[in-house]
């Protein structure tokens, strides 16, 4: 993450890559279970890209700014780490009570200019742009950029201390916890930007399991002023939530645009 | 909660003494499947809003190395969630070994800290079970506390329980 320049850098530049060639796809990490007991748990995740929910069909998702924060904030390590041609996957090793949030993230600048007469593109970070972009270049267009993908495990009883915002980007917040979710019941969530409310945002909502549905399924939700949203589940099953922010309040001088976006991969127990 | 262990096993046993008792009759199946493991089975009181109010029994693989047997306990979700969460297995008078295919008794006395401690009012007792390679069934039983006179209550499982009773003698 932060702390990981080039792997941020790489991150972004394949978010970037998806974004721009297909909205439609959806990046997500899947866990194999979200709710753990006994003394010894794991978790096994698949990251992918991919139309349908939860399947791996077109792309991996990059493990590039994997990020897993345990119980007490601490960061954890992955194993097993591997990328196949239609998934990433590694495991999780649950050695704390508590819950985990299990993140890809990613954030810094792109831009888009004309030298001699051919388009180049540029991602990296604010500290290098100066440098490597020509700042007299024509048609310069410069956005900032951060991407969350994420999902939570818990081991014995929930917890939250693992889920404070790092205050980049759009993030989510738990109001209900995240692996408390449970079929007919209400959940709701607060959206962050830049650590701070996101009012009137969209968010998605799309059921897994959609390869044996004639319907998608999805619904979507509004932020409200407080950037909380609400969500009662029909089924239980996985769930997948998309939401995202594109405006002109970059916090980089000379970006033009900002652009932030979240996803989250929720699993709602029968009751 | 934790309940303190000799409490609860004196309770239990020593109940002929005490002026009332809860008894739980649970009927396990007997399935003809090719895989059979026993069924983990929890027993707990609800208050009116599903919450907890203390945890009566939970029967699970106690005896398995390391502590194993802890592995499935989520799959009684129902009760996991609502109590077996914030509980560290085994808790002395609450955990016992998994029963086979029969009817089993287990008596809890009117001053068991889980029934001692309930204000007056409606409650349900549930018996949640969960099976390896099985499914899971949650059954309640509706009663008021404290009694106003002996009674039987019934319901009937379809899958993982059989008949599940509660007869209680104020």
């Amino acid at each position: 993450m932060l702390n990981r320049p080039l792997a941020a850098a790489a991150a972004l530049a394949l978010a970037a890559a998806a974004a721009g060639s297909a909205e439609a796809h959806r990046m997500w990490l899947h866990p194999s279970a979200t709710v753990l007991s006994g003394e010894d748990p794991w978790v096994t995740v698949d990251a992918a890209i991919s139309n349908d929910l939860f399947y791996f069909e077109h792309h991996p998702l990059r493990l590039d700014g994997l990020d897993v924060t345990g119980p007490g904030g601490a960061s954890f390590q992955v194993e097993n780490p591997a990328t196949g041609r239609y998934r990433s996957t590694f495991d999780v090793n649950l050695t704390e009570p508590g819950t985990y949030r299990i993140a890809i993230a990613s954030s810094g600048l792109m831009a888009s200019y004309v030298e001699d007469g051919e388009r180049r593109r540029w991602r990296g970070g604010p500290d290098s742009f100066a440098a490597e972009v020509p700042q007299d270049a024509q048609e310069l267009q410069v956005t900032e950029m951060a991407r969350r993908i994420e999902t939570f495990a818990t081991r014995g009883a929930p917890d939250d201390s693992a889920l404070a915002a790092t205050g980049r980007g759009l993030e989510m917040v738990p109001v209900s916890h995240p692996n408390d979710l449970f079929e007919g019941e209400e959940a709701r969530f607060q959206l962050l930007l830049e650590g701070e409310p996101a009012a009137g945002v969209a968010v998605e909502i799309v059921p897994g399991g959609s390869r044996y549905r004639d319907q998608v399924g999805d619904w979507t939700v509004t932020t409200g002023e407080d950037g909380v949203f609400a969500a009662t589940w029909p089924e239980p099953g996985m769930y997948w939530l998309e939401a995202s922010v594109d405006d002109d309040n970059a916090s980089f001088e000379g970006a033009a645009r900002r652009r932030a976006s979240y996803v989250a991969t929720l699993e709602v127990l029968p009751q | 909660m934790r309940l303190l262990a000799s409490a609860a096993l004196t309770g239990a046993f020593a109940a002929p003494a005490f002026a009332g008792q809860m008894t739980v009759n649970v009927e396990i199946p007997r399935l003809n499947v090719a895989e059979y493991h026993r069924p983990y089975v929890a027993i707990w009181v609800e208050n009116a809003d599903q919450t907890s109010a203390g945890t009566l029994a939970v029967w699970y693989d106690v005896a398995m190395a390391r502590a194993e047997g802890t592995t499935w306990l989520k799959d009684m979700r129902q009760w996991w969630r609502r109590e077996g969460r914030a509980l560290d297995m085994p808790v002395d008078g609450i955990s016992g070994a998994t029963r086979p295919p029969g009817r089993h008794d287990a008596a809890f006395a009117a001053d068991h800290p889980v029934l001692a401690a309930l204000p007056p009012g409606e409650y349900s007792l549930a018996v949640e079970a969960a099976r390896e390679v099985g499914g899971r069934e949650l059954i309640r039983i509706p009663f008021t506390w404290p009694p106003a006179g002996p009674g039987t209550f019934q319901e009937a499982g379809e899958h993982e329980l059989g008949a599940v009773s509660m007869t209680i003698e104020p």
